[in-house]
This record gives structure tokens, C-alpha cells and sequence, in this order.
């Protein structure tokens, strides 16, 4: 793993050390690694020094569903960030899923299912040709569909002024409000997610082609790798996931709200980054997102608790959080030389 | 004849892509004004300009300094969230006059230019991962300044907004003179200079010696005061402070205007006038779109469009 961190894109990386050959350097990895969970660790035993409410029943379980949809859209953006790319589109892709889903489970759960799927898959398809096949800028191309995704939302919704609600006794919405041994169903869906998407990265051909088109997209594409084809396969798999997410959080609501998701696809980035995933790409995992969202709504619901505090130093706190993290990473992770 | 003119195709077909490259937004403006001047009526009036110019100036204020920083190969993310600082700011501190009111939001704009500019030429942060969390906990400070909406009511802001000498809305003198001066800056002044070398190849500047370091800081200095001052004369136009909205998706809208202006992502270049015609392109897009009563879901649509074109169109070039 060591050694796919250090392949760096822009630098020259020639001077490099065998890998693991210093303790020092263990240990910078190690802390790159784990560094997010000791740190959620840390936080949730002071949270729950510090307030009385904190590990109750009911605000670890809506802890954990509202974390729920975040990391699901995280799980895609994971895939993304590895491959060296980014997807601004994913809050975009969120509300357009939650409204599809809302309209079409009038129709069935499997509609309700299928249409945001489909919808938010193809976006995800068409970024992933433009970045792959044209060879576009991602965060430009994902930012044309953040607009995109938004104009087809209002398109839907009558722009913005219809609200579709969903049927409290539908399927589908049992499917976001019901609880299995006492925990949310999005909750199941998403561990269930984050297993196969960890299973996928790690063991499958296709997460090693990830890995090493992140790593270095000339080396794989001469080791025989083909590029294009998973580039295009994660922004595909990116707009799943948000379409995903945003139809089980519809589902929660019992409504397609049009309002949500602006500034999600930052959350997201956040908690993938915050998880140890280099934005350089060719080094990361799927359980650091997961921290990285667990530790982001912890730190919300802190500030939450603390009544006298306004939400806005949320995202003072989380900003300022991102930039100590992305500090520490270049520090441990500085194997390049720094221009 | 006609051996001469088979012969020179296929140079000009190489040609017309060069020139679509470099020109193709003024066409696009060019091609709007005339479809506006033939099917919307009133398209023609004084009013109708001045109503147009005033809306693009703080955008093209922000695109300005967004131009920089993607010709240093950088992009700057903060912007809508410094123009928000620089609200709260103003209306904090404009019991102590007008003035002191504007320099504390440009110094604003500055210290959130430093923040970004040191993580990404000390650090080593990437410029998008930098500004993103400049970008978000920027918001969290103008809220905490100010937290909900608040009037302005103060005469000089009011005559900074609407006034206007000669018939020209102040706003639209500030945003020209800062288009001129940005202009002057790129192509004439060392800074200027340094600035391309680094974006064209940041290993080599450093090579030559260039003061990397000092230039990419200035570079998100430059962009934050810009962004500040565009907040600035949001405040005063809006006679409102309102840091939960004000310049949201600006990055968006900065960085397309700079795009649709034929600067490429890829550093090393900036162009200026294409920048202010992107901009102006974007919002007669848009007004164009709105006039005729299509509805803002079609006008986004549009807009993504636009982008994509312009970014496929600049690709060739980026490549080298």
C-alpha cells in the first residue's frame, strides 16, 4: 500500500526509499491509516463524557440513519477520489434521486427503486465519457452536471414547487423508516453496501484496476489496464450510489424534498479525504470514509448539543477540521518533495 | 482556382478550430446580441443594458480572480463563501463609517486569500481541497458574524449600489476599471509573468528561480480581495446583508465564465477579455432564456451545456 501512496502524479518520485524500510515511515502510515478512527474514537468518548444525552438510544440511531445516506454517496465518491478524479454532481444527483423516488412510488417500490437508479446512473455514465473518453477536466464535467441534475430536478418537480409525497404505508417507505433488531433499514443497506464495496475494492479485478489507474494512468494503461472503461465504470458507479441515497432518504421523509443535497457533494469529499483517501488518488479504502462520515455528524451533533452554540460553527469546526487533516496528511504522506 | 482553394481545406479547417478556440466566445456574444436585437422586444433600450451590466459586474469581479488562479493552475473554491464574509462584515462594521466598513471586508477577502494561498504553496495542499475548506468554513464565519439577514441603511452604500456617473452605474466603472487593471497586471507586470510560468510548469519556474511561493499566495490574495469587493457591491446593490445566500454557486458561475473564455484548466494562460466576454455571455444566456419565458431548470440545463461545449472546444489547446 505504501507503495501506490507515494506514486504521485505531478512530481518526480524518484528518490524513493524501499518501501516500509524506516520505522518512522510505518508509523506515518499508520497514522494516515488509522489516524481518523482514533480520532472519532476520542471524540465519541469525550461526547459522551461530556453530554448525557449522547449515547442515548435515540440519538445514536438518528446518528446513525442521518450518517446513513452520506455514506452511501461517500462509498461512490471513494471509487472516484482513488481513480486520481473528483464528482461534484453527487449532491445534485442526491435530490434529483429523492425526488424521482418520491414520484415514482406512486407506482411500486420497484419504480420508486429503478427510475433514481437508472436516472442518476446515466449522469454518472455520460461524466464518466466525457472524463474518460473526451478527456475532460472531471471537476468541470461533474460541476455541468451538478447544473444539469439541478435544472432536471426543477424540470420534474414543476421547478421546485410540487413536492411529491410517498405513501406512508408503501413499501417503500417501510423500507426507510423500518427497524431491524432496533436499527434503521438504511443502516443495514448501507453496511451491507460498504462490505460489498470493500469486498469489490480489495478483492475484484476491477478494484485493483482502480487502484492502479489512480496510481498512475500511463503505467496502467501500458501494463494492459483498461483505463477508460473503469474511469468511466466509477462516475457511473458515483451516480449510483447518490441516486441510491438519495431515493432511501425519500423514502425516510416520506417525501421528495427539492431543497436538499446543495453542498453534500462537499460532505462527502470531506469525509473521503478526512478517511485517509489521497485526493492525488491511487491510495485509500473504503472503511476511512465510513469513519470519516461518522466522525463529521458526531462533530455536528456536538455542536448541536451544545444549545448555546449557533449550527454555523458547525462548519466552522468542520472546515477547519478538513484543512488540519489534508495538513496532516501532506505531512505524513510527504514522501515527494515539496515545490 | 479551384486546385488552390481544394488545396488550402484542410488548412482551414485547422484554422477555423484555432479561431472558434480563441474567438468563439465573442461569436457566441456577437450571435446572442443579434438574436436578442431580432426577437426580444425592448432588447434595445439603455435600460435593458444597464440592467444587464449591473447584474454581471460582481460575477465578473469574481472571475477576474478566478481567471488567476486557474491560469496558476490552481482553482479557488472560497470565493462565494468570501463574498459572504465580506457582507457580514460591512454591515458590522458600518456604525463606524463607510470606509472603515470597506477596508475590514477587503482585509476580510485577504486573510481568507493567505489562509488558502499558504496551504497550497507551503503545504502542498491541492488548490481544490485547500479553498474547499476555506470555502466551507469560511460560510460558518460569516454566519457566526452575522447570523440571519440584516438591512443596510446607510446613504453612501445606497448611492455605491445605484448611483452612477455619466449614466454608468458605479458598479459597472468598478468592475471595468478591475477588469482593465487585472488585464494590465497579467500581461505587463513581472507578477503577471511569474504567474503564467508557474501555471505552465511549476517545476521549472521553481528551477528559474521564480519566487513560487510568494507569487501563489498573491495569486489567492488577489482572488479573495476581488471576491470581497464583489460581496461588497452585492451588499450595497441588494442593500441587504445576507450571508446565508450571497454568492452561492459564484465559484460555479466564476470559474465558467472564465472557461467559456478560453482560459484553459490546464495554467499557463489567462485571458482576460475572454473572461469578461464569458461572463457577459453567461448572463445573456440566461436573461435571454428567462425573457422568453423559459423556465430556470431549462436555463441550467442551458448553462451546463455551454460548459461542456466550451471545455470540449478548449481541449485541443490544453494538451499540447
Amino acid at each position: 500500500m505504501t507503495a501506490v501512496q507515494t506514486v504521485e502524479s505531478e512530481s518526480s518520485t524518484f528518490e524513493e526509499e524501499p518501501l516500509g524500510s524506516s520505522r518512522a515511515e510505518r508509523l506515518s502510515a499508520l497514522a494516515q491509516q488509522h489516524g481518523a478512527l482514533v480520532t472519532l474514537v476520542v471524540a465519541v468518548i469525550a461526547a459522551s463524557l461530556s453530554f448525557d444525552t449522547f449515547l442515548t438510544v435515540d440519538n445514536l440511531s438518528n446518528m446513525a440513519v442521518s450518517s446513513a445516506f452520506l455514506a452511501v454517496v461517500a462509498l461512490g465518491m471513494t471509487f472516484v477520489i482513488i481513480t486520481g478524479g473528483i464528482d461534484l454532481s453527487v449532491g445534485s444527483l442526491f435530490a434529483l434521486g429523492g425526488v424521482l423516488a418520491a414520484w415514482g412510488s406512486q407506482y411500486g417500490t420497484l419504480v420508486a427503486l429503478l427510475l433514481p437508479l437508472a436516472v442518476c446512473g446515466l449522469i454518472g455514465l455520460v461524466n464518466g465519457l466525457l472524463i474518460a473518453r473526451a478527456r475532460l477536466a472531471p471537476f468541470i464535467v461533474t460541476l455541468a452536471s451538478l447544473l444539469a441534475a439541478r435544472g432536471i430536478l426543477l424540470a420534474v418537480t414543476n421547478e421546485g414547487a410540487t413536492t411529491y409525497l410517498v405513501d406512508e404505508k408503501s413499501f417503500f417507505a417501510r423500507l426507510g423508516q423500518d427497524k431491524i433488531l432496533g436499527i434503521g433499514v438504511p443502516v443495514w443497506i448501507t453496511v451491507a453496501l460498504f462490505v460489498l464495496g470493500a469486498v469489490v475494492l480489495r478483492r475484484t479485478r476491477f478494484g485493483q484496476y482502480v487502484y492502479a489507474v489512480g496510481g498512475n494512468e500511463d503505467a496502467a494503461a501500458l501494463m494492459g489496464v483498461p483505463v477508460a472503461r473503469t474511469k468511466t465504470s466509477v462516475y457511473a458507479l458515483s451516480g449510483l450510489c447518490a441516486g441510491l441515497a438519495g431515493a432511501l432518504n425519500a423514502a425516510w421523509l416520506v417525501s421528495g424534498v427539492t431543497i436538499l443535497g446543495s453542498g453534500m457533494e462537499l460532505e462527502a469529499i470531506s469525509a473521503v479525504v478526512i478517511g485517509g483517501t489521497l485526493l492525488s488518488g491511487g491510495f485509500g479504502f473504503i472503511s476511512g470514509s465510513l469513519v470519516g462520515v461518522l466522525l463529521l455528524k458526531v462533530i455536528q451533533n456536538v455542536i448541536n448539543q451544545i444549545g448555546s452554540l449557533d449550527s454555523a460553527y458547525q462548519q466552522v469546526v468542520s472546515g477547519a477540521f478538513l484543512a488540519v487533516v489534508v495538513i496532516a496528511q501532506t505531512w505524513l504522506g510527504r514522501r515527494r518533495r515539496m515545490l | 482556382m479551384t486546385d488552390l482553394a481544394l488545396r488550402r481545406e484542410p488548412l482551414d479547417r485547422a484554422r477555423l478550430l484555432t479561431l472558434l478556440q480563441e474567438y468563439g466566445v465573442y461569436a457566441g456574444v456577437a450571435v446572442l446580441i443579434l438574436a436578442n436585437i431580432a426577437l426580444t422586444p425592448h432588447f434595445l433600450s439603455t435600460e435593458n443594458f444597464r440592467t444587464q451590466a449591473v447584474q454581471v459586474a460582481p460575477v465578473l469581479i469574481v472571475a477576474l480572480g478566478m481567471a488567476l488562479a486557474i491560469g496558476s493552475e490552481g482553482v479557488d473554491l472560497s470565493v462565494g463563501s468570501v463574498m459572504a464574509l465580506s457582507t457580514s462584515l460591512v454591515s458590522l462594521y458600518l456604525g463606524y463609517g463607510v470606509w472603515i466598513a470597506l477596508i475590514v471586508a477587503v482585509i476580510g477577502g485577504a486573510v481568507i486569500g493567505v489562509a488558502n494561498g499558504s496551504l497550497i504553496a507551503f503545504i502542498g495542499v491541492q488548490p481544490i481541497v485547500a479553498t474547499l475548506a476555506l470555502m466551507v468554513a469560511g460560510r460558518g464565519i460569516a454566519l457566526v458574524l452575522l447570523p440571519q439577514l440584516k438591512d443596510i441603511r446607510d446613504p453612501a452604500m445606497a448611492s455605491l449600489g445605484s448611483g452612477a456617473l455619466f449614466g454608468i452605474p458605479y458598479l459597472v466603472l468598478i468592475a471595468a476599471g478591475l477588469a482593465l487593471a487585472v488585464g494590465f497586471t497579467v500581461r505587463r507586470t513581472t507578477f503577471g509573468r511569474q504567474l503564467l510560468a508557474i501555471g505552465d510548469s511549476r517545476p521549472a519556474a521553481q528551477l528559474a528561480g521564480l519566487p513560487v511561493r510568494r507569487v501563489l499566495i498573491l495569486v489567492y490574495v488577489v482572488s479573495g480581495v476581488l471576491a470581497a469587493v464583489a460581496g461588497v457591491l452585492a451588499s450595497a446593490r441588494l442593500q441587504a446583508s445576507d450571508p446565508t445566500s450571497l454568492g452561492t454557486l459564484m465559484e460555479l458561475s466564476a470559474i465558467t465564465a472564465v472557461v467559456v473564455g478560453g482560459t484553459p484548466l490546464s495554467g499557463g494562460r489567462v485571458r482576460i477579455g475572454g473572461t469578461v466576454a464569458g461572463a457577459v455571455l453567461i448572463q445573456l444566456l440566461t436573461a435571454t432564456l428567462i425573457k422568453h419565458d423559459l423556465p430556470p431548470s431549462w436555463t441550467q440545463i442551458a448553462q451546463a451545456v455551454v460548459i461542456v461545449l466550451a471545455v470540449y472546444a478548449a481541449r485541443e489547446r490544453g494538451k499540447r
